[in-house]
């Protein structure tokens, strides 16, 4: 006679031998959501011990209340029974536990639903994720080459898109963002005269403040600001806008209907961009020349005028001019990782919010690296 | 294989009903898994062909084959005797354009009106004025009940109302087949009732070959006259005919089960469960 029971808690299991052959299942007490039995009392060993029992019976006249709990310790007992051949007689158990056991067993196992939870090694989840980022790189590329090819249609005349869409895609992303483009743009300036301020006036060299905010913001600083608010701004807005498209299967309704999706989505976004970069660039400039300019006024004591001359005189067409070529391919990178990511969206509402999410670091990582590639090659061009 | 091709391209010639569609050893997989394999049917013109099958036996995703959005692991879809499988891009694209879609959620597009949603084709693929392209569109959505709705946005307008303006698009173009992804799922009984019909007139007034994904019972018996059953366990078609003699004379197990669901409740019902 082999029995085990169990103390602890009011729910408690316990297993008796009635004959050589037969284990019975005695559950005791208020069965809810816990699995009372399974961490305490080794089932196992009961079922494996010699001679192996060739039923199992169950005894609930202790049995005051039950739940899932009870359900799911069952299901746990039959699974093991069956591995071992052994008989389950369930008449013992309350009807509705049998009722719910039915349920849970009318529909077999599907086969091959059941996933293989393994825990990959560092090695084969370090090769996983570069492989991955490989093909990332790869749908990047042809992504790229596509809008290209679409580009090139249109300047044959035979790419289509509304222009209306075109439009709007403008005021968006142009008009709308005005005002945060000038609000960071001044507090850059400012912070970049405050902190030219306070090492230049040791050297008494303060008016040199304006060039300094003159020339980082012409070459650098306008540009990158600009585009990085756009990423965050507009690319974000392009990958959620897309991304929803993909989703609602509108992406799927305009390929099927024999209209590029490519053209009719990406283009208009891709040219507004392009065009209303420059213009935001130039912009973000002036705005924050005059934050520097507040500061030379407020905390060195230099007149506007002066200020500003000492601006135009360090800056040159050249500067400016490049940070518009910058800002012109910022845009045009910050408008295809938007388009990109959201071409590229799943087909649920979460995936939408990881579009999003990976449109904004995809811009801003090709900005940055951009903006490297431009400081070799203006280093190289001299400007 | 080259003998068969020939003989189809006889009998095509001979035949004068050639079938429209024809599905040839279809098999369906997404990477490694399979979701389909080896379907085989066709669907004469005039025919309204229902796909019916349980949830997530891949009758969408045969949809999704049909019209190009998913590429085939094997086999061939054919229109008319040619290849759609096989067909080069532009080739493609006209093909596609004889064809229209209405998906499960409507997909209409939501930043244009409903009249721009069905002008947009229209204005793309045709030299209609802007007058006519309007005229058109208002005559589609006054087609399917949507008279006055033409400069609603699609969030404007109800489930239902999308759904029929989704048809009024997938009309634009007057095409010869028409494919309805789930066109009854998030309707209520009446205007499911009301999409049938409508489903049914268009037929029979345009002479459009229409398929039909579904697995709401009344609308299959209400519109098909053909259909392939597709069984998610064995990942076949095991069933092919008209729902209603399949439903009084089809033996196998899972097709009455899907097609007379009451017959099991009663036997439950008798035997005392």
């Amino acid at each position: 006679m082999v029995s085990s029971p169990i103390t602890a808690a009011s729910a408690h299991v316990s297993f008796s031998r009635a004959t050589d052959a037969t284990v019975m299942v005695r559950l005791v007490g208020e069965w809810r959501l816990h699995l009372a039995g399974v961490s305490d009392v080794p089932f196992e060993r009961v079922l494996d011990t010699a001679p192996r029992p060739a039923r199992i019976t169950f005894d609930t006249s202790a049995l005051r209340e039950w739940g899932s709990g009870l359900v799911a310790y069952i299901e746990v007992l039959i699974e093991a029974c069956d591995i071992r051949s052994i008989a389950v007689d369930r008449a013992g158990l309350p009807e509705g536990v049998q009722r719910l056991l039915d349920l849970a067993r009318a529909v077999p196992e599907t086969e091959g639903a059941r996933r293989e939870v393994r825990r990959a090694g560092i090695l084969e989840r370090v090769g996983a994720v570069s492989i991955g980022y490989g093909q990332s790189v790869a749908d990047s590329l042809d992504f790229m080459g596509e809008v290209i090819l679409a580009f090139g249609r249109m300047m044959r005349g035979q790419a289509r898109f509304r222009r209306s869409d075109l439009m709007l895609a403008i005021q968006q992303c142009g008009a709308d963002a005005l005002g945060i483009v000038a609000l960071i743009s001044y507090l850059v300036g400012i912070i970049l005269a405050f902190m030219g301020a306070i090492q230049l006036r040791q050297l008494g060299a303060q008016i040199y403040v304006a060039d300094l905010v003159g020339i980082g913001v012409t070459r650098e600083m306008g540009a990158m600001m600009t585009a990085i608010i756009m990423a965050g701004r507009t690319g974000a807005a392009f990958a959620a806008a897309l991304g929803t498209m993909k989703v609602t299967e509108e992406i799927d309704a305009l390929s099927t209907m024999g209209i590029s999706p490519l053209e009719f989505l990406v283009l208009p976004r891709m040219i507004a961009l392009i065009l209303m970069m420059p213009l935001l660039c130039l912009y973000s400039d002036l705005i924050a020349i005059f934050g520097g300019a507040t500061i030379g006024s407020l905390m060195l004591g230099i007149s506007l005028t002066v200020y500003l001359n000492e601006t135009a005189r360090s800056i040159t067409a050249g500067y400016i001019i490049g940070g518009l070529v910058k800002a012109t391919v910022y845009g045009a990178l910050v408008a295809l990782s938007g388009c990109m990511r959201g071409f590229q969206c799943g087909s649920s509402s979460s995936a939408v919010g990881e579009a999003t999410t990976a449109a904004v670091a995809t811009g801003i990582v090709m900005i940055v690296v951009a903006c490297g590639i431009f400081a070799f090659v203006y280093h190289a061009l001299g400007v | 294989m080259a003998k068969s091709n020939e003989a189809g391209a006889t009998r095509a010639r001979t035949d004068t009903s050639k079938p429209r569609i024809e599905v040839r050893d279809l098999t369906m997989a997404f990477g490694d898994f399979v979701v389909m394999r080896d379907l085989n049917f066709i669907v004469r013109r005039g025919e309204i062909f229902v796909v019916m099958g349980g949830s997530g036996c891949g009758k969408s995703t045969l949809l999704r084959h049909m019209i190009g959005l998913l590429e085939p692991a094997r086999g061939e879809i054919l229109y008319e005797g040619v290849s759609f499988t096989r067909a080069s891009a532009e080739e493609r694209q006209r093909m596609l354009r004889r064809f229209g879609v209405t998906y499960q959620s409507g997909a209409l597009w939501s930043p244009m009106t409903l009249a721009e949603n069905i002008g947009l084709p229209l204005g793309e693929f045709t030299d209609l004025s802007p007058y006519e392209i309007r005229e058109i569109a208002r005559l589609k959505l006054a087609l399917v009940g949507l008279k006055g709705f033409e400069d609603y946005y699609p969030s404007q307008i109800s489930g239902g109302m999308q759904k029929r303006a989704a048809l009024a698009r997938a009309m634009a173009l007057d095409p010869d087949v028409l494919f309805f992804d789930e066109p009854s799922a998030g309707l209520d009984p009446i205007s499911t009732r009301l999409l049938n019909e409508l489903i049914i007139e268009l037929r029979d007034s345009l002479g459009a070959t229409i398929m039909v994904v579904t697995h709401d019972l009344a609308s299959i018996f209400m519109i098909a006259n053909n259909s392939a059953f597709l069984d998610g366990i064995s990942r076949r078609m095991i069933a092919q005919g008209d729902p209603r003699e399949l439903r009084d004379h089809c033996d196998i197990p899972a097709v009455q089960r899907f097609l007379r669901p009451n017959l099991e409740k009663r036997a439950e019902a008798r035997t005392g469960g």
